[in-house]
């Protein structure tokens, strides 16, 4: 596996050492019809922090994401994003922002009319970076995620996992602030998985991006609490026993539409709640 | 499990409706003035051209040749009968230029078009790729609307040129070969019958009709709910609104122009 070469490494870790909150949640609550999908929810991202995010299927994950991203407006709350609030803020003004927030869709959302190389560019073309600084941008990227041979595919060539992969390398080629993933590893094998979670814990130890990771699967946040990336080894090793990662890891745990926790690990696994225990188990 | 009929409010139809005529009025706004921001993808709107202008072209050729072949042959024998034949250049002269030269186009690539638009923007909508392209900081309706539209008011323009050629041509072969009718005279009579306020109404026609069929397409297509079939459900829709606004529009347009330049 060839080494991750991405530069504004120094740049990136200073970033994260920012003060305040990548993100923050404050009393937000959405409803589709008569549904109310997130009540009331408050939460933050510190800068530099991964937060991984569970809840059942429906219990408003994907949403909370794209409210994240403004995507769609909070019927009330705010949202701060890198410090600006999403909710005041008018689509145009939005897309100035998500050219410093990456996201990892959970289906991968690639355009399925263009080759790998030109999603991976898609938001450099737009920002009119010269052709070369592009290829040397998207095969440095590419490679991070062991896809340059996909280089000139179609994305209805690839599989599941490679999707996946190349949807990572489309969201941090802009080198973003703020990285949200929903569900990465869904619908993948394990060895996929691990694969793709070795790739979140990469870009999280090595670049110090900030994240929200939405999962089903706990074992995957699990991995990433109890493991970090070694980058002289280039794969991820277990960190002795008791020892949590250099990076801040946090667990949010959705149920009927409120949040139920907000903690590392160690107090999620100290938890006395029974949906909690059982969730874990 | 036993079935049941929901009736629908006729109150929630009409405030759909108003929702529908608000959202697809501002993205048709939107459209055009995205045509004064920058930045402009010329290269989006030139592959629109080559997809919408030169693949409309066999079917605008088809068409083009037969209403004129037809318009001529329909009307020659009721000419014949008064003994006017010779007036058969003006007839389809007219009928083409003003309207259904523009009217037959216009529904054609609306048939094609709007569907293709309609369905490939529900496709996008529902694998979230306008989600991921809003997300990658682009505005969908700069990208993926505005060159549909210019590329579609544009092409269908020169598109109608070429149908109203064609069926000039389908009717001088009706005239002549069937009627006996002069090629001098019949060309004569084409050319002479026009005034500026014809070829005026014929060509300002297509480039509405143009607007009417990829904003219509491209609003089906944005507005796409319920997966694979929403996505047949907004194509079949788009293709049904497309036709009866190209229809109205035609008939209201026909009335300005007689309104302003007056009746021949």
């Amino acid at each position: 596996m060839a080494s991750p070469t991405l530069p504004r490494e120094d740049e990136r870790a200073e970033a994260a050492a920012l003060p305040g909150c990548a993100i923050e949640f404050e009393n937000v609550s959405i409803a589709f019809d008569d549904k109310v999908v997130l009540s009331d929810i408050s939460f933050k991202l510190a800068h530099g922090e991964t937060k991984a995010l569970f809840g059942v299927a429906g219990s408003g994950k994907s949403t909370l994401l794209k409210l994240a991203m403004g995507l769609i407006p909070p019927d009330s709350g705010r949202i701060t994003v890198l410090g600006e609030d999403v909710t005041a803020m008018s689509e145009n003004q939005l897309f100035e922002l998500r050219r410093r927030v990456g996201i990892v869709f959970q289906e991968s959302a690639l355009f399925d009319s263009m080759k790998v190389y030109e999603n991976v560019a898609f938001r450099l073309i737009e920002e009119k970076v010269s052709a070369e600084e592009i290829e040397r941008r998207v095969r440095e990227v590419l490679r991070f995620v062991e896809l340059e041979n996909t280089y000139d595919m179609f994305p209805s060539e690839l599989s599941g996992g490679m999707r996946r992969r190349v949807a990572i390398a489309r969201a941090i080629v802009t080198e973003p602030q703020v990285l949200l993933y929903d569900s990465p590893t869904g619908g993948l094998d394990p060895v996929t998985s691990n694969t793709i979670v070795e790739l979140i814990m990469k870009q999280r130890d090595v670049y110090k991006t900030s994240a929200l990771m939405v999962t089903h699967r706990l074992q995957d946040a699990f991995t990433m609490a109890t493991h970090q990336f070694d980058k002289a080894k280039n794969q991820m090793i277990a960190l002795p026993k008791g020892q949590l990662s250099e990076v801040p890891m946090s667990f949010l745990i959705l149920r009927d539409s409120k949040v139920i926790f907000d903690g590392d690990a160690h107090q999620l696994a100290n938890s006395r709640d029974e949906y909690i225990r059982e969730y874990i188990s | 499990m036993a079935l049941e009929l929901q009736l629908i409010s006729p109150v929630e139809v009409a405030k759909d409706f108003a929702l529908a005529v608000q959202e697809y009025t501002l993205l048709a706004g939107q459209s055009l003035t995205n045509f004064f921001r920058r930045p402009l993808y010329m290269g989006d709107m030139l592959q629109q051209a080559d997809l919408i202008g030169v693949g409309s072209l066999p079917i605008v050729i088809l068409t083009g040749l037969s209403v004129g072949a037809l318009l001529a042959l329909n009307s020659a024998s009721t000419l014949q009968r008064f003994g006017g034949i010779t007036l058969i250049g003006q007839l389809v002269s007219l009928g083409m230029v003003t309207e259904l030269g523009p009217l037959i186009t216009g529904l054609m690539v609306a048939g094609r078009n709007a569907s293709g638009m309609a369905s490939e923007l529900g496709s996008m909508i529902v694998t979230e790729q306008i989600d991921a392209m809003r997300a990658l900081g682009t505005d969908p309706t700069k990208k993926l609307v505005t060159p549909r539209v210019g590329a579609t008011a544009f092409m269908l323009f020169f598109l109608t040129i070429i149908a109203d050629l064609l069926g000039l041509i389908g009717g001088w072969g009706v005239a002549h070969l069937l009627f006996g009718l002069d090629t001098q005279q019949y060309w004569t009579s084409v050319w002479q019958i026009l005034v500026f306020r014809d070829v005026f109404t014929g060509l300002i026609k297509p480039i509405l009709f143009g607007f009417i069929i990829a904003t219509v397409g491209c609003y089906y297509g944005i507005s796409t709910r319920g997966g694979t079939q929403g996505v047949g459900r907004s194509t079949t829709q788009a293709v049904v609104a497309s036709s009866v606004l190209i229809l109205l529009v035609d008939f209201f347009v026909t009335k300005l122009i007689f309104a302003v330049f007056g009746y021949r």
